[in-house]
């Protein structure tokens, strides 16, 4: 089916209130017809792409070039592909990705003890700031997470056995 | 080298990792000199973008010497200090190309509503960023731009993003002469978008934040009138009082997704993740704006939704504007207001700290203690 009008500057009244001012936006003055086109500019070229870059499906290619921080691995990058099959306007792709982030995080504290140490969540948190400049609050803060953490490594560290 | 390393919400380290090495034609590596925390690495810090993976580097704010550069590289040479603006931005793309390097369609395979940007998640393209000893800079002949002689790198810093950004703030909200101008947020980017409203002709610039000794600073800085939300009972009743019942011209919001102010959004939004963040700054922008009036967004907010009284906007004809900022579109402006003495940028660091401290500045930072304002991360290898 063919929606498109072939020559739209034909419909009786095109453009007679158009005003080039009257553009809200930053600085889009200087456009042509050419680039209502889609990819009409010569791309720059292609970094190699060696490695699982994940991909909006809002696009058609993988960008010219791209960043090659932490690839997806283990569940959280299972979820992060399933999330990516979804278009930026599902909250199934959002949603998701902030669940294999929470997941992630817990694959890191695994990651840190296999490698032999034990994550100074405690150095982690800014807390000798927060000792420096906040004594009373940090007790009280103490108190609470301490008593969580050590309950969710001794979990943890059983799961990794 | 040495390098910040995210192990997940408000967990943040330095260990050793791999130095970045050239993957494109034109790349540039730069050795860091100075880099900041900004309210945007707050987003990530907190966990509210999405794909921000643990072990990535964050980091967009930074300057530093140029250490090697691509075969196609022709506007840095090894050895020149240079600033580099947050956004990765190719200088092709139909937005580029107009003006729109916030928003460049070859630097983020992961999210087309999102640019490139240095050191942060995914979501804005997984590019390691520069809170580290190095930092791998793509598209070296668009983005990094020579320290001019003379210039502080203190200044230098801050005009990767602050100083652009606070002043898009005030270009988006089409400042006429003797407008009233209220700005949401008494950090870095609410301090500098209330200074450069002066700059448009502004005739009232008001600062609204929670922060005493923040908004202390923003009225000394900005010379602008500053207002504390907390003894107020309403601060949308409080904009129409103080601007004869009619609603400021002009509304900044400056906060962006870790607002205070609101139970509900709190919850809802920061707590409970079921929004993008919390929208209470952009909520009392849109209801104490005036009729026909603008409403210039800065703050950050996730990808996903924000509870916002959109009715209001067309109740009122509302003229939202909003973006990244386009850094290097408006760098060789900014950069002569600094030089000419209209802006003084370095003004706002507060705090210089050892990159291998990061975690303390990012709480420091994040909880607003020790008047903090701006802090700026040094690198063992900056002195080199
Ligand atoms: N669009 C861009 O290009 C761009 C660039 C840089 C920063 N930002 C965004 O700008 C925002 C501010 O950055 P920053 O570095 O100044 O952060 P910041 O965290 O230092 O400052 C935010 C300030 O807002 C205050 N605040 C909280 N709730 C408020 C409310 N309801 N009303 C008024 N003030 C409130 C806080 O007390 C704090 O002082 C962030 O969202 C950041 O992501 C955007
Ligand atoms: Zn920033
Ligand atoms: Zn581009």
């Amino acid at each position: 089916m063919e929606h498109k009008i072939k020559d739209y500057t034909r419909i009786k009244g095109w453009g007679v209130d158009a005003d080039p001012e009257n553009d809200p936006t930053y600085p889009i003055k200087n456009r042509t017809n050419e680039e209502h086109k889609g990819y009409s500019w010569e791309r720059p070229p292609q970094q190699v792409v060696n490695m699982e870059i994940l991909k909006s499906v809002e696009r058609p290619n993988v960008s010219a070039v791209f960043g090659t921080s932490m690839p997806p691995s283990g569940l959280s990058g299972k979820l992060r592909r399933f999330a990516y099959q979804w278009s930026e306007n599902t909250y199934t792709r959002w949603l998701t990705l902030i669940f294999a982030d929470r997941v992630n995080e817990y694959e890191g504290i695994v990651e840190d003890i296999k490698s032999g140490n034990i994550p100074n969540i405690f150095a982690e948190k800014g807390w000798k700031a927060e000792w420096r400049l906040k004594p009373e609050r940090l007790a009280i803060k103490i108190g609470t997470t301490a008593a969580i953490v050590t309950a969710l490594l001794t979990v943890m560290i059983r799961k990794s056995k | 080298m040495l390098a910040m390393n995210y192990r997940g919400p408000k967990r943040v380290r330095v260990d050793k990792k791999p130095e970045p090495t050239i993957l494109h034609p034109e790349d540039a590596i730069v050795r860091v000199t100075r880099s900041c925390i900004c309210g945007s690495d707050l987003h990530l810090y907190n966990g509210l973008v999405p794909d921000t993976r643990v072990g990535s580097t964050f980091g967009h704010e930074f300057v530093g010497v140029v250490e090697e550069i691509g075969s196609d590289v022709t506007n840095v040479k090894v050895g020149d200090n240079v600033l580099v603006p947050f956004n990765i931005a190719c200088g092709k793309c139909a937005f580029c190309k107009q003006g729109l390097f916030g928003n460049c369609h070859e630097a983020n395979s992961q999210a087309t509503a999102v640019g490139g940007i240095f050191g942060y998640s995914h979501t804005a393209g997984g590019y390691d960023g520069g809170q580290a000893e190095y930092v791998r800079v793509p598209y070296a002949n668009v983005g990094p731009t020579v320290i001019p002689e003379g210039m502080d790198p203190d200044d230098a810093v801050l005009l990767t993003d602050v100083v652009p950004t606070g002043y898009q703030a005030a270009e988006m909200g089409g400042i006429q002469k003797g407008d009233t101008v209220v700005i949401f947020g008494a950090g870095p980017i609410g301090i500098m978008a209330a200074k450069c409203s002066w700059l448009f002709g502004a005739g009232r610039v008001i600062v609204i934040d929670h922060i005493e000794y923040r908004l202390e600073f923003a009225k000394n800085y900005a010379q602008c009138e500053v207002y504390n939300f907390k003894s107020m009972d309403d601060p949308v009743l409080f904009i129409k009082k103080e601007t004869d019942w009619m609603g400021a011209d002009v509304c900044i919001d400056a906060v962006g997704a870790e607002a205070a102010g609101d139970v509900m959004q709190t919850i809802t939004g920061r707590k409970l993740l079921l929004q993008a963040g919390s929208a209470t700054a952009l909520h009392w922008a849109i209801n104490g704006v005036k009729k026909g009036g603008i409403v210039s967004i800065v703050g950050v907010y996730g990808p996903t939704d924000n509870l916002v009284p959109i009715g209001n906007v067309v109740n009122k004809g509302i003229t939202i504007r909003a973006n990244q900022a386009s850094v290097k579109r408006l760098l060789p402006k900014l950069i002569k207001h600094v030089q000419d003495g209209l802006i003084d940028p370095k003004a706002l660091i507060t705090h210089r700290v050892p990159l291998e401290e990061i975690a303390d500045a990012y709480h420091i930072f994040s909880e607003k203690l020790d008047n903090c304002i701006k802090p700026v991360l040094i690198p063992p290898s900056a002195n080199r």
